[in-house]
């Protein structure tokens, strides 16, 4: 899949969020706007899954740690045809399975999360057991930066490194903003790579948004042999909706009818200059 | 010579469980336990020898042990997380609801060093709240074995399970409670005595104290049932329904809280079924326990030969229910 085409992707995967959130009334907006090309990269160029391999033991893993952004794995997965992407416009309705967080009552959802720092450990232990069966797979898990200042992360990486999991990788969707403010305010993470670094992990920075430098850093791991890899995803909050982006009050915001007509229309013109 | 249950002393529980697991990993490659730097206090030494390859070491970190445990599990490795009760089923709660119950991956929790096993090291190393934390929480079965023939089927039929189970061992040596031949199923309990006064209905470290109460009390003329209800959920029913009918009175005992353990449940059993019979819960009360051996804190809180047989007499003759 070329940029132009992955670009485009991106695009009309924000469309539907956005529709999907507008329709439910709920869910991260945010978060998902940022993390949006992380998913299309891994799925339409890094991951070795599908529906049809999915209950097959050698494909690769996605584990979305931070649960919240939701709505973007939802998109992407019915793009990719895991289930009809019709199934989401019960979203967050009773009963519906397409709760506001990941459950493996979805096809194509590994784990439960939601919870944060719960996504690394579990990556950790799938890892672990394809290094003691000698499977070729990979472990790919996405953390918000937020999450980062949940302790058990940091357990996890010390576990990682022990065991040289060079199969697994961590992506870090670095949008500087979590639900009170800044992270940098709330809780202080820089300098996070050499912390990564200091943990055992071998450590790329990558421009988020950027689908070709996301597909060469994340096709060139591992980074080092012996090592997992972590990856900091420079991304912005609320991604290509002006009015959104770099606002913390959009990470579980739902747009009004004006909003969402606004948001909408600025897609379309980013779609038509993407070449669609 | 006959056996008589009650009598003779076996092993700790949790030597047991080592060497059941052993046992089990020797046959299965897939068997892991997960250890967070709890191999001495697990037993688990003589089985890191043996297979070095499935002992996972997490080292100090009980929520890293209950997650990486899942993503083991979620590859279909058979997982034992072996941590000490009181820091597995508190500090990695959440964990255990999330990652092991909530996303039904089949991990095998094993609570070790469980209720007041560590008596004199003080509240922060009791597991008095953990059947009440896991009762409330759904999908997770729940068994703490009585002697070492419940701790080895126990085990045995963890390994065969496809959903989440937490297992619960203390360290001091136990005495036989089953003859040979006795089956042992999840869910549903052993009769250890019968008897047709008093039912006690006790689980784990505790159903040795019941069965020498009920030789006590046969002394005196009173006939006490002792029920080992090593399956704390799914709950057999029948079986305190059966008490209920069939005897006066019921005592309930737990190494544990008196809130939201074994009692309490089969007290929801009871009155749900409109059965109205004399009905005490004997388990540690809402204060900050007392410390000492596993014994000494037992006896302080009645759960012993004598404490148990008073309670049972003074429930039998009461006239108010
Ligand atoms: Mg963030």
């Amino acid at each position: 899949m070329t940029a132009v085409v992955l670009r485009i992707k991106s695009i009309q995967y924000r469309l539907r969020l956005l529709e999907y959130i507008k329709k439910a009334g709920a869910g991260h907006t945010g978060g998902s706007l940022s993390c949006v090309d992380i998913l299309n990269v891994l799925y339409n160029r890094v991951l070795n899954v599908s529906p049809e391999n999915f209950a097959d033991s050698r494909r690769d893993r996605y584990i979305q740690s931070k649960g919240h952004s939701v709505e973007a794995l939802y998109v992407v997965l019915a793009d990719k045809g895991f289930f009809p992407e019709s199934d989401l416009e019960t979203l967050c309705r009773f009963r519906s399975p397409y709760v506001g967080h990941p459950t493996r009552k979805i096809r194509g959802i590994e784990q439960n999360t939601g919870a944060l720092g719960h996504g690394l450990a579990f990556s950790v232990g799938v890892a672990l057991a394809g290094k003691k069966d000698n499977a070729d797979y990979r472990v790919y898990t996405l953390l918000g930066d937020g999450e980062l200042a949940e302790g058990s992360n940091w357990e996890s990486m010390l576990t990682a490194a022990h065991y040289h999991l060079d199969n697994l990788t961590a992506i870090v969707d670095r949008n500087q903003l979590q639900i009170s403010g800044h992270t940098e305010s709330v809780c202080r993470l820089e300098c996070l790579t050499e912390k990564f670094q200091a943990f055992g992990w071998s450590v790329r920075s990558v421009d988020g948004h950027d689908v070709t430098a996301l597909a060469d850093v994340l096709g060139s791991i591992p980074f080092e042999v012996g090592k997992p890899s972590m990856v900091i995803a420079r991304t912005i909050k609320g991604k290509d909706v002006s009015f959104m982006e770099h606002d913390a009050k959009w990470h579980h915001g739902v747009p009004s009818d004006e909003q969402y007509e606004r948001a909408r229309r600025e897609l379309e013109t980013l779609l038509m200059e993407a070449g669609a | 010579m006959s056996f008589e249950p009650g009598t003779e002393l076996g092993k700790a529980n949790l030597d047991v469980f080592a060497e059941t697991l052993l046992e089990l990993a020797q046959d299965n490659p897939d068997v892991l336990a997960v250890t967070s730097d709890s191999r001495g206090s697990g037993k688990l030494v003589p089985y890191a020898a043996a297979v070095p390859d499935q002992l996972v070491e997490i080292g100090i970190a009980e929520q890293n042990l209950v997650g990486v445990a899942a993503g083991l599990a979620s590859t279909g490795k058979i997982v034992f997380a072996v941590s000490p009760a009181s820091f597995l089923t508190a500090r990695a709660l959440e964990q255990i609801k999330n990652d092991v119950c909530y996303s039904d991956q089949p991990v095998k929790l094993v609570g070790i060093s469980a209720g007041v096993s560590y008596g004199a090291l003080g509240s922060t190393h009791h597991s008095i709240h953990d059947l009440a934390a896991l009762r409330a929480i759904h999908n997770c079965t729940i068994i703490v074995p009585a002697d070492n023939f419940e701790t080895a089927e126990a085990v045995k039929a963890a390994a065969r399970m496809f959903h989440p189970v937490f297992l619960r061992f203390g360290k001091r040596p136990m005495t036989h409670l089953h003859r040979p031949g006795t089956a042992f199923q999840v869910g549903k309990s052993l009769l250890v005595r019968e008897g047709s006064d008093v039912a006690f209905i006790a689980t784990g470290e505790t159903v040795i104290h019941a069965l020498l109460a009920a030789t006590d009390l046969e002394r005196e003329g009173i006939s006490a049932r002792v029920v080992s209800m090593h399956t704390i959920r799914p709950l057999d029913t029948d079986a305190i329904l059966a008490a209920a009918d069939e005897c006066r009175a019921i005592v309930t005992v737990e190494e544990h809280s008196c809130a939201g353990g074994l009692g309490e449940a089969c007290a929801a059993v009871l009155m749900q079924a409109n059965r109205h019979v004399r009905f005490r819960i004997v388990g540690f009360p809402d204060e900050d326990t007392v410390t000492g051996s596993q014994l000494e804190i037992f006896t302080h809180y009645g759960i012993s030969a004598q404490g148990l047989a008073g309670t049972a007499r003074k429930l039998l003759a009461s006239t108010d229910q």
